[in-house]
């Protein structure tokens, strides 16, 4: 009996709480039918919105993995003192909120912070500009590499690499050859959710970019614009591609990680939360 | 690029070296992980911890006392708290679902788990807005009974249990995983009741969970933003969260008023995140005196 009532509770929030939402935005992008919904993408400013998404997730995740490997690598197979500290500084950007994120950078570029003047009188404007956008992206989807890699880093140890240095590997090579090889699907685990999230960040862009539409306007920022004028339909087109994007790359990971279980590569499926928070 | 460990010129190397030490690249590594922790997070964050207190402490403290901005952070962190409260039962029954029993389309339950996690806020935010709305498909019949939610503060709530929801679960599903069901037949054989048996052989390993499950979705809803904007009808005193606040006096060129909210902000965001990896440390031993025991 409780196990019927627990299956039917279960049955409901997945429903009501869980599918409801997404299932809403597939329906109301397609109110007036297709050729509506994708009326909103021959748009110069929707695409100009789109392609600056695009650019600003590659860029964070380029700036992220490379920093995240270098760090990882230090972490996972050093120890030194200060450690900790890094550590805790590498995961503070998960908890800070988006908003903060963004106004950070306002404090430091913005007209009234400590280098926006100064910068301006050289022709260099970074709030209310992509540099900004970019900065917020970086700062949001800080952490993920390097979180990701470094608890499989830890378990692989020091042998493998201690080996390859005998036999006269230099650090690059180590790296390339004996430690990325070995943590490749946590790797592309943590570039996945820096994807994910780089794509769909709204408050951090929101306060620094200075939403101009066709400038600089993100596919979030364009979709509250969208909203806010009374567009629904182009609104949930727009989040509709969005939310594609981003499902597949969450569902990609899901994907990658179970083939990782399989080939026994890696235990970081056992703690899913981990990845975001 | 040539490696740290082949320019001794430029990189003083320990004089004894250990085997601990033996690997290159510790000095590059460590070189651009503090480059990138330093110019990326620790600057920014600098920046909003002085600059409150660079005009003299005077408008900050006079700040403080804007009943505004105590307003925001009071629905803040009580609506935060509150929609981490809802999770746990609704979290425990999907946790429990997942791991205890052989429930049909489990896997399609596992994946749908995260899509708060998937869905970028501000199309959460969109689609709370108009799924709850005076007109949408929850929201009509919601109304029909007198309940209004889009616009008023039981929205907000109901947008952070949304986002809030992944958390919980995710937090629970390992621990109750290693919690063997034999325990509650033992209890049960030995002559425990039903009740007996939730306060004295479930509730304890789990609190634990539950604690850090808390902690973390209440975490992300003092600062979430994008979810909760559109559905929260964002009237000052009544339905204005403390992000918002930050957005509102920073239109307003208020960067006084803007950086002492978002400062109160990070320091939650800071102690949560120490009580929080406390309480995971704590988890993480429970867990590992389960699988000794």
């Amino acid at each position: 009996m409780s196990r019927i009532l627990l299956g039917l509770a279960t049955y409901v929030i997945v429903a009501i709480v869980l599918l409801l939402p997404p299932v809403l935005v597939f329906t109301e992008a397609l109110r007036q039918g297709l050729p509506a919904a994708l009326a909103t993408f021959a748009d110069p400013d929707a695409r100009a919105a789109i392609q600056l998404t695009l650019e600003m997730t590659a860029l964070s995740v380029v700036v992220n993995t490379a920093f995240g490997i270098l760090a990882a690598w230090a972490l996972a197979k050093f120890s030194f003192p200060g450690r900790g500290v890094l550590l805790v500084l590498i995961e503070l950007p998960l908890s800070v909120s988006p908003v903060v994120a963004g106004l950070v950078w306002l404090l430091l570029f913005g007209s009234q912070g400590w280098w926006g003047d100064a910068l301006a009188r050289h022709g260099i404007t970074i709030a209310f500009a992509t540099p900004g956008i970019l900065l917020a992206t970086i700062f949001v989807t800080f952490p993920y590499v390097a979180r990701t890699l470094l608890p499989l880093m830890q378990r692989q140890g020091r042998d493998a690499e201690e080996a390859a240095l005998l036999l006269g590997a230099g650090f690059w090579q180590i790296l390339w050859r004996v430690t990325l090889p070995g943590a490749r699907w946590a790797l592309l685990s943590g570039v996945l959710l820096t994807t994910a999230r780089a794509m769909g960040e709204f408050g951090a862009v929101s306060v620094i970019s200075g939403h101009i539409p066709g400038l600089t306007e993100t596919m979030p920022l364009h979709i509250e614009t969208l909203y806010n004028g009374y567009q629904t339909v182009a609104a949930f087109s727009m989040a509709a591609l969005l939310a594609l994007m981003a499902m597949t790359t969450v569902a990609l990971r899901g994907i990658l990680e179970r083939q990782a279980d399989k080939a026994g590569a890696s235990q970081a499926g056992a703690d899913k939360a981990g990845g975001w928070a | 690029m040539p490696s740290a460990a082949r320019l001794p010129g430029l990189w003083p190397r320990p004089r004894v070296r250990t085997r601990r030490d033996a690997l290159p690249g510790l000095h590059l590594a460590l070189g651009a992980t503090i480059l990138w922790v330093g110019l990326l997070v620790v600057l920014p964050l600098l920046a909003l911890a002085i600059r409150p207190w660079q005009d003299g402490a005077a408008p900050m403290l006079a700040a403080l006392h804007d009943r505004r901005m105590l307003a925001a952070l009071e629905l803040s962190f009580g609506s935060a708290a509150l929609a981490a409260l809802v999770n746990l039962p609704l979290g425990l029954v999907l946790a429990w679902s997942l791991v205890r029993t052989r429930l049909p389309g489990r896997r399609i339950v596992d994946a749908v788990i995260d899509l708060p996690f998937a869905l970028p806020t501000a199309v959460t935010g969109i689609t709370l807005a108009t799924l709850y709305g005076p007109h949408g498909w929850l929201g009509a019949p919601l109304a029909r009974l007198g309940i209004r939610v889009a616009f008023t503060p039981l929205g907000i709530m109901l947008a952070l249990a949304f986002v809030g929801l992944p958390f919980v679960v995710r937090t629970l599903e390992p621990v109750l995983r290693d919690l063997p069901p034999e325990l509650e037949d033992a209890a049960m054989m030995l002559g425990a009741q039903r009740r007996q048996i939730v306060a004295r052989v479930l509730l304890p390993p789990l609190l634990p969970a539950l604690a850090t499950g808390f902690g973390l979705a209440f975490a992300r809803g003092i600062g979430e933003y994008g979810s909760v904007i559109f559905i929260a009808g964002n009237q000052p005193f009544r339905s204005e969260i403390a992000p918002l606040l930050v957005v509102i006096r920073l239109q307003e060129f208020d960067y006084a008023g803007a950086t002492s909210v978002g400062f109160v902000l990070l320091l939650a965001a800071f102690l949560s995140l120490v009580v929080i990896s406390a309480l995971r440390r704590r988890l993480s031993r429970g867990l590992g005196g389960g699988e000794t025991a």
